[in-house]
């Protein structure tokens, strides 16, 4: 899916990166933990996320994320929406629990990935 | 690209937003020389982890990179406290850092055990009270 559609299944508001909503997006990780994430996610495009702080885009920077969604209506400061805009990352913003967002995304046929 | 590229970066202590710069940097330049995607992710998720810890445990630090047409090495040397027990350290899950850095999204205890998964060679000379020099080898 394009991550479009992942702003449309989420009902998500775009924070930054407008422009490259149409790119594609193959699958997801969802965590609180930017350890975890750097342990785990291998060729994941879109991060979903309940932390706020500029080390959420240097883990999606190093890890090519295209696109991050800050879940339960938690809305990033200028600062880490200019960091993204810089690297060219996708930002959404969603009122929807962690949950509930990775399930809506699973049910549209956005998988977790390779192990 | 016949001779080994050197980077040098100075980690500031106790200051977090900042920390994962250098590691931003050096794969902006890995990108610049034209090398594979595979191995620039490598050398990032360590080099940013190591990055994190110099941070959060050893009051920064001193990172080098050098780039060769055949692997890129990263030195990460502290003069903070060492680490007292280095196997367990490498357990995944263990970790000594404060709540405050949890409540940052990192002390997972994935930093050595994930810095190891990402290299080809990682070796970690550590002195208590003296510091400890991290070397990672990613081979391109």
């Amino acid at each position: 899916m394009t991550v479009k559609d992942v702003k449309e299944i989420l009902g998500a508001r775009v924070l930054t990166g407008e422009e490259f909503l149409d790119r594609e997006v193959r699958s997801a990780c969802g965590s609180d933990m930017m350890s975890d994430v750097l342990a785990f996610s291998k060729d994941h495009s879109v991060l979903l996320t309940g932390l706020c702080n500029p080390q959420v885009i240097r883990t999606a920077e190093m890890l090519d994320i295209v696109c991050l969604v800050f879940v339960r209506g938690k809305k990033p400061d200028e600062t880490i929406i200019d960091m993204a805009r810089e690297r060219e990352i996708i930002v959404l913003e969603t009122g929807h629990r962690m949950f509930s967002s990775c399930g809506m995304l699973y049910k549209a046929g956005l998988g977790g990935g390779a192990i | 690209m016949d001779e080994a590229i050197v980077l040098k970066y100075e980690i500031s202590p106790d200051d977090f937003t900042r920390a994962g710069e250098a590691s931003s940097d050096v794969k902006g330049k890995l990108k610049q020389l034209g090398v594979s995607p595979e191995a620039i992710r490598k050398v990032a998720i360590a080099m940013y982890e190591g990055e994190i810890n110099m941070v959060i445990h050893a009051n920064g630090g001193e990172i080098t990179v050098e780039i060769t047409p055949v692997e890129i090495k990263m030195i990460l040397a502290d003069v903070g406290p060492g680490i007292p027990d280095v196997e367990q350290a490498m357990k995944a899950g263990y970790s000594t850092a404060p709540d405050e850095v949890r409540s940052l999204g990192f002390g997972a205890g994935m930093g050595l055990p994930n810095m190891k998964k990402y290299t080809d060679d990682m070796t970690i000379e550590t002195k208590m009270g003296a510091g400890t020099t991290i070397t990672m080898i990613v081979r391109i």
